[in-house]
């Protein structure tokens, strides 16, 4: 066995172990950085695979921005986290026939495609010397001009989404406004008032 | 002669050199933190009119060495309700993120731990992860003040770093490459071949224009990015005492600490080889030609020394005489100004680029 | 083993360093200190008085806005590194064809930031 199939099987190992401990943990924080920890083993087997912009992608996405999501939803959520498990018996059967569809699914599609020589392929390109990042720029806004601009599209449903769900104006804030405040001259600031002896002012 | 030649070229002799090498750079980094760590104390103190440490060693050298031993001597302070896991977790975490980012550094000529063809993206990664460590380390202690410190920094760090990555993104546009280390090659001639002037080719100059004003928000940035004054509100001792370090003692402290710094200096290092040409000196070298590798190797090191070490000092000025910014103003610093231009400006490099190659 | 591979070695050994040396530094204090803790010393900190409750409170939903904001703006960067690597390396009209095509994505998304800007979720309050 070599370096590369020791290195596969540890990093496998270790990714399921972590994704089993993000079901099972007691407590929710935990769950998310076994969570990470699995991201990781997975930026690892891309690593071994040969992608590497796609091991680095996964890390500055999902472990650098979806996890922190997950852990300010975690942290911020004040839910019971055990009345929530209490039901964890009752949806175990409709939990298991969706996992093992996925399952199923998933081992038809590798299937296929390694049937239809994409490993090969995958080689092919390699010997191209080019790196993968250079390959996919080569296609992404090109050859496949159409997927990227609805990926555009659904980061924008997702950024509209996001703020017709989460944005509530707290009533009675008072906000710096620069403009307004760059703009007052002596004029609209500051009045003299000679004011008499024994008088005083009002308003 | 041969059989050593046979040696190194085994698993086991690769092991050997590779640990060297980075017992080497791990070394090096933290002996340089250590003067630099002292060299932020005394501009600091300088720019009060007070002396700064001045007693451990000849002008205070030493005095990080004796800080070291202190904080080996004090006692592991764990509050009660604290996650004992996580919290002693964190400081790791954040230590060991602050650390690895330098593998991929370039620091001279064929000086790099791992050449890989992306390393831009993956300092981009480990900078990214640093805010694990912040966000561990307030939630695990259990006690307010650390909770509240670490959720204002996991907002700042990730508002800051779109734009960091936006700006990178002028970079690579100008080099065509992810690679550090071709990225330095690119810049080499004399700066005005430095990306900061637009990357030399001669018809690039105009560019210079868009990479100045980059080049100066990059490294705002790297001070959001960094918690470091004026963006210290994680850490605001007027109103969180000490943001999410407050629970921390003896060396999980110190391991904040380090990392902390550590960063700092690595965001320098990102400046000096995105915009300053990295180990590049300001000038054409033909001379190198007749030297030695290991001395002009040398040579491109002092010049890389030389950068970062200015931009250390940039940083430590800018604790010394700017205010704290307040979060409002933070935020909108970050999202309102730094984001939409920094866009405009790949949308102009990028149209520079593709309209003046033909 | 490739030489691919032989470049990203070095980072786990660089990994397994540090975590060892953060490890030894914690041990080592470990070892060393006294340790006495006593109730006062390990309670949390507070300003003369004992926490009212839990530290963990809820917080603000406007951190959560922020995340998921960065979270779409990350994706936005991600989608162009690979194009900003390639774009001088495509014969020249495609490369023209890849510029516009990226124009247009920022485009769409600066449509989206626009609204963010015009609905206030970019102020903090």
């Amino acid at each position: 066995m070599d370096l590369q199939a020791i290195a596969f099987y540890t990093l496998a190992a270790i990714m399921l172990a972590a994704a089993g401990l993000v079901v099972t943990a007691r407590n929710p924080v935990h769950s998310v950085l076994f969570l990470i920890l699995a991201f990781f083993s997975g930026a690892g087997l891309f690593v071994l695979l040969g992608a590497e912009f796609l091991a680095m992608l996964l890390i500055v996405v999902y472990v650098g921005a979806v996890a922190v999501l997950f852990l300010f939803v975690v942290m911020m959520l004040d839910v019971d986290f055990v009345s929530l498990r209490s039901g964890f018996a009752q949806y175990m059967p409709v939990g298991l026939v969706v996992s093992g569809l996925l399952l199923v699914e998933m081992v038809m599609v590798s299937g296929a495609v390694a049937s239809s020589g994409a490993a090969a392929k995958v080689k092919a390109a390699a010997v191209t010397g080019r790196s993968n990042i250079e390959e996919i720029g080569r296609v992404l806004y090109t050859d496949y001009v159409y997927f990227f601009q609805a990926a555009g599209l659904v980061l924008l449903v997702a950024m509209i989404g996001a703020i017709v769900l989460t944005l509530r104006h707290k009533p009675g804030v008072r906000r710096q406004n620069i403009a307004d405040q760059t703009a007052r001259t002596r004029k609209s600031g500051l009045s003299i008032v000679k004011v008499a002896t024994g008088e005083g002012i009002s308003e | 002669m041969g059989d050593i030649q046979d040696f190194w070229g085994t698993p086991v002799g690769w092991t050997l050199i590779t640990l060297g090498e980075v017992l080497l750079v791990v070394v090096g980094v933290l002996i340089s933190l250590a003067f630099l760590l002292l060299a932020d104390r005394k501009i600091w103190a300088g720019v009060q009119m007070r002396k700064g440490p001045n007693t451990v060693g000849a002008f205070g050298l030493l005095q990080s060495f004796a800080d070291f031993i202190k904080f080996l001597m004090k006692e592991i302070v764990i509050p009660a309700g604290a996650d004992r896991t996580v919290f002693l977790l964190a400081p790791l975490v954040s230590f060991v993120l602050a650390f690895i980012g330098w593998a991929v550094i370039p620091f001279a000529p064929g000086w790099v731990v791992s050449n890989i063809n992306v390393g831009i993206l993956y300092l981009l990664a480990m900078s990214s992860l640093g805010v694990y460590g912040i966000i561990m380390g307030g939630w695990a202690s259990n006690s307010k003040y650390p909770f509240l410190g670490s959720l204002r920094s996991a907002a700042q760090m990730v508002s800051y770093e779109v734009s960091i990555g936006f700006i990178i993104v002028t970079v690579i546009l100008l080099t065509g490459s992810m690679n550090l280390q071709t990225i330095v090659e690119h810049q080499s001639g004399g700066f005005w071949n430095w990306n900061v002037l637009g990357g030399g080719l001669e018809k690039n100059w105009p560019m210079a224009f868009v990479m100045v004003p980059m080049m100066v928000m990059f490294f705002i940035s790297a001070l959001a990015e960094t918690n470091r004054p004026p963006f210290d509100l994680p850490e605001a001792e007027s109103e969180l005492v000490a943001g999410y370090q407050v629970e921390y003692s003896s060396t999980p402290y110190l391991l904040f600490m380090i990392g902390e710094y550590s960063n700092i200096v690595l965001m320098c290092a990102m400046i000096s080889i995105l915009f300053f040409g990295g180990w590049q000196a300001p000038f054409p070298t033909p001379f190198l030609a007749g030297w030695a590798p290991i001395l002009a190797s040398l040579f491109g090191l002092v010049w890389f020394a030389i950068k970062i070490v200015f931009w250390f000092f940039m940083f430590a000025m800018i604790k010394a005489i700017v205010p704290r910014y307040r979060y409002d103003q933070l935020m909108r610093l970050g999202w309102k100004i730094f984001l939409p231009t920094s866009l405009v400006a790949v949308a102009v490099v990028a149209g520079w680029r593709i309209f003046t190659s033909v | 083993m490739n030489a691919f591979l032989l470049q990203y070695l070095p980072i786990l050994v660089f990994l397994a360093v540090a975590v060892v040396l953060g490890a030894l530094f914690i041990v080592g204090a470990w070892a060393l200190a006294p340790k006495h803790p006593d109730p006062e010393k390990i309670s949390a900190y507070e300003c003369g008085f004992n926490a009212f409750e839990d530290a963990r409170m809820k917080f603000d939903v406007r951190f959560y806005l922020v995340a998921i904001l960065f979270i779409i703006f990350d994706l936005e960067v991600a989608f162009l590194f690979p194009w900003a690597v390639s774009l001088m390396k495509l014969p020249h009209a495609t490369g023209l064809f890849a510029f516009w095509s990226m124009l247009g994505f920022l485009g769409v998304l600066t449509v989206g930031f626009i609204y963010e800007w015009k609905k206030g979720a970019l102020e903090w309050e």
